[in-house]
């Protein structure tokens, strides 16, 4: 009886991770194939490019580990930060904007200090503190404004994105700005500072198992506690969560913003603490953006959405590599990623409209 | 008692020897009205009757299955609400069809055709309110207006585009007194003017006040039609309640187990002046007291409006009271009416529907092997078809689901078993089985020691349950017997307000 059932769930655990592995399989035919028919259309040579695109990201250990992780990271927490909140039922468009301010408050604290000895990881983990503070703070506006005046976050969230680029404009070239005032960048972290690297792994750094570390936790949170309940049963119906749950929604949804602001915030700290070491204008490359590529990919599971961001990193990498060795235009792939989005999207509108049928008979008749 | 009616002139509108099925349902058989010119018509029977159905055919929403309309000297069909206003038939539906962020003018100007002149339509606007006394804005927002301004807005719809017959579905039931004495003053000057109005309503009050003629439908036929001076509010009642003493020898009362004394030594839901007040803070119960002892079911009854769904909330503990003392166990299970809406979460596996209960006071973790072992045994003692308690809620039938919320809300095996629950509508939709099935679970909850309270809009299913009901109308709670004329009388505020 024991084996039995030992055995069925080990049937099941089997064809799950199958279904995985054929469907990732799948998402990277499809996205070799869009790659080789926008190059042939566009006239690149669909060989070189796709060779350089490899090559670039999944080609060697050296790149696999220091271009492809490197940029699966801050993908990997930004990712995570729009799942929750997607999950717990808010729509925040604002990843970018939480994660440059996250990335200000890290340099602000990092630059600000000089320490030695055991207050360098003290440091670090203030940096990063302060940096998922910052992020959290960024997206309180926008919950402040969902709660009390019931301001769509969708809107709140993009605007304040670019609130929060401008703020980061004036910041390197006010308060920030290196000592010799000619770059509009702050000065360089010190290096004892940097988050340390992964030993035998190149450029891949200790940011790298923070933000797996956080993946892990999101899954246990939701699947394990009752506030990760909470969370699932407010986003997907806040009227009964209230009235059979008892779950105080404005509260969740207050949490859910300020935990989603924190991690994209976070994505921010690790960035300037592990790859820019200095604040400027063009931190992220949209990172907060492709988060939400990322997340609605992974169907908003945690364990895919880290999957999916090593995907996306070694998409941005294998771009990269495009570009130096084959002369493609970087943009292209960011042409894939948008189809690639697209298409899940309309996957999934075409799965849920076949398991809801057309209500309009039932909504006509209304008091017989 | 079927007076004529018509005279010699035309009708304003006439429905002859209407049919209408839905599915098995025979929703109107024969069903007649007859509408004089510059008259007002108030078409009175209890929730179901037909009324609704017999104008939405009038309105050309609903096609009959046989019979004819006539408007003046013409035979109409009416194919459509397009139609229907073409021949200078409106409708103001008990929900009104607004679009909240838009202007009174914009929403007047919708289903217009051809070019939008916003202006011409503000002028016509303005000119109406003058005209009619309606006072309305034409640049406000519809979100911003009260209710009686939503529905003159709504007439006022009807008027722009010529209606000669208003038809209104209980256009009273959302509104105050003063608005209500305000909107039946203003429909009496319509009908001075040559027009028609049907007035859909329950109260006999607004019918013998207001009205010229009067036409009572009871299950889907036309009972009674007569000019409201030959009719009294105990003709009336007659009509819409016809043989009391078929539907009781139907249903015999259930034995009252708990007396009058075990009541009072062991009462679990205890009203004392309870007031409360809804959103738009409308006092929707005043001043009720009543007690509900374990071991028993109160029914509960009401028209649409009286206040039995605030009440019910309350009770339930999902609603603040205004006033009053409401002694209750601190958790009362609640069967809400819109299931979908209330109670479940849709998509999600049953597992997380059970879990959903007390949620928000749980602190720390859930062991889902112990939720998924209690979901399955409410499954097994609840008779819950499903593919298993991780199939998800949308992929059960409305009567499984239904019988899914009532397991969660009983909570019978759990620890914090139900002392009281509360119902609404509780088997609305469901079908014969099912209901059976929820039914005999609310006896054995009842035989267990639990208070149980239950709504319906349909008095058979109260009469079938209950051993004591508590009728609210416009506010006003009263405990009457299980007596289907007793309960019906003041449903219909007869014997509240000197009718």
């Amino acid at each position: 009886m024991a084996t039995e059932k030992a055995a069925n769930r080990l049937l099941a655990t089997t064809r799950t991770v199958s279904r995985e592995l054929v469907l990732t399989t799948v998402v990277a035919a499809c996205i070799a194939g869009a790659t080789a028919l926008l190059l042939l259309v566009v006239g690149f040579p669909v060989g070189r490019g796709l060779a350089a695109l490899w090559v670039g990201s999944f080609g060697s250990w050296y790149a696999f580990t220091s271009a492809t992780l490197v940029r699966a990271v801050p993908l990997m927490l930004t990712g995570s930060a729009v799942a929750l909140a997607f999950r717990g039922g808010v729509l925040n468009i604002g990843g970018e904007g939480q994660l440059l301010m996250g990335a200000a408050a890290g340099a602000g604290v990092a630059l600000a200090v000089s320490p030695s000895g055991v207050m360098i990881p003290v440091t670090i983990a203030g940096a990063l503190l302060a940096a998922s503070i910052g992020g959290a703070l960024w997206a309180a506006v926008a919950a402040f404004l969902r709660v009390r005046f019931g301001v769509l976050e969708v809107i709140s969230t993009i605007m304040l994105n670019f609130v929060a680029l401008h703020v980061v404009s004036y910041l390197v070239r006010g308060p920030l700005q290196e000592p010799t005032g000619i770059y509009p960048q702050s000065a360089t972290i010190a290096d004892a500072l940097h988050l340390p690297r992964i030993a035998g792994a190149g450029r891949l750094h200790v940011g790298f198992l923070l933000a797996v570390l956080i993946s892990a936790t999101f899954g246990w949170v939701l699947r394990h506690t009752a506030s990760g309940f909470r969370l699932v049963a407010t986003g997907e119906n806040p009227t009964a969560a209230a009235s059979a749950g008892g779950i105080d929604v404005s509260a969740t949804t207050a949490r859910v913003f300020l935990l989603s602001g924190a991690l994209a915030g976070l994505a921010g700290g690790v960035e300037v603490l592990s790859v820019t070491f200095a604040l400027y204008e063009n931190i992220s490359p949209g990172y907060g953006y492709t988060a939400i590529a990322v997340a609605l990919l992974a169907r908003l599971d945690p364990w895919r959405v880290a999957a999916t961001a090593v995907l996306f990193g070694a998409l941005e990498a294998g771009a990269g590599a495009m570009q130096r060795d084959a002369g493609v235009p970087s943009t292209l792939v960011s042409v894939i990623e948008a189809a690639l989005i697209l298409a899940v999207v309309v996957a999934q509108s075409v799965r849920s409209r076949r398991q809801e049928p057309d209500t309009g008979a039932q909504m006509l008749s209304v008091d017989a | 008692m079927i007076e004529p009616l018509s005279g010699d002139e035309p009708p304003a509108l006439a429905l002859h020897d209407i049919d209408k099925r839905f599915g098995a349902t025979r929703a109107l058989t024969s069903a007649s009205l007859h509408v004089r010119p510059a008259t007002v018509h108030a078409l009175l029977g209890e929730n179901g009757a037909g009324k609704s159905t017999l104008m939405r055919i009038a309105y050309g929403m609903e096609r009959p299955d046989a019979g004819t309309i006539r408007i003046g000297d013409a035979t109409v069909r009416p194919d459509s609400p397009a139609a229907a206003i073409a021949l200078g038939v409106g409708m103001v539906h008990q929900h009104f069809t607004l679009v909240p962020v838009m202007t009174v003018a914009e929403n007047i100007a919708l289903g217009g055709h051809g070019v939008l002149d916003l202006r011409r339509t503000i002028a016509a606007i303005r000119e109406l309110s003058d005209r009619t006394g309606f006072a309305l804005d034409p640049l406000q927002r519809v979100e911003q207006l009260p209710v009686a301004a939503q529905q003159r807005v709504e007439i006022a719809k009807a008027l722009m585009r010529n209606a000669r017959v208003l038809v209104l579905d209980e256009p009273t039931a959302v509104l105050s007194p003063s608005e209500s004495a305000a909107l039946l003053r203003w429909l009496r000057s319509f009908a001075d003017e040559g027009n028609a109005a049907v007035l859909i309503t329950h109260k006999l009050g607004e019918a013998l006040s207001v009205a010229d003629d009067v036409t009572v439908l009871r299950r889907g036929r036309t009972v009674l039609t007569a000019p409201a001076a030959h009719a009294t509010a105990a003709s009336l009642t007659d009509a819409m309640l016809g043989s009391a003493k078929v539907a009781e020898r139907m249903h015999p009362a259930p034995d009252a187990r708990v007396s009058a004394q075990d009541r009072r030594s062991h009462p679990i839901l205890r009203a004392e002046r309870v007031t409360i007040v809804d959103d738009t803070g409308v006092v929707r119960v005043r001043e009720a007291s009543f007690v509900v002892g374990a071991g028993e079911i109160v029914g509960v009854a009401g028209v649409e409006g009286g206040g039995q769904r605030e009440l019910l909330r309350a009770l339930a503990g999902r609603r603040p009271l205004a006033s009053g003392i409401l002694e209750r166990p601190s958790v009362v299970g609640f069967v809400p009416e819109d299931r979908h809406r209330d109670a479940v979460l849709l998509d999600r596996p049953l597992t997380e529907n059970v879990a959903l209960r007390g949620a928000g006071a749980r602190r720390r973790f859930i062991d889902w092997r112990a939720v998924r072992a209690h979901t399955e045994s409410l499954m097994r003692t609840f008779d819950v078809r499903a593919e298993g308690s991780r199939a998800p809620m949308r992929t059960l039938s409305g009567g499984n689901q239904q019988k899914l919320v009532l397991a969660r809300e009983l909570d019978i095996d759990g620890a914090s078993g139900s002392q009281a629950i509360v119902l609404e509508n509780p088997t609305r939709g469901l079908d014969v089985r099912a209901t059976s099935e929820i039914h005999d679970r609310l006896r054995a909850a009842r035989d267990a020691g639990a208070a149980v309270v239950v709504y319906s809009s349909d008095i058979d299913e109260v009469l079938l349950l209950a051993s004591r009901v508590l009728v609210v109308y416009a506010g006003v709670v009263r405990e009457s017997s299980v007596d289907r004329e007793a309960i019906g009388r003041l449903m219909l505020g007869v014997g509240t307000d000197g009718h």
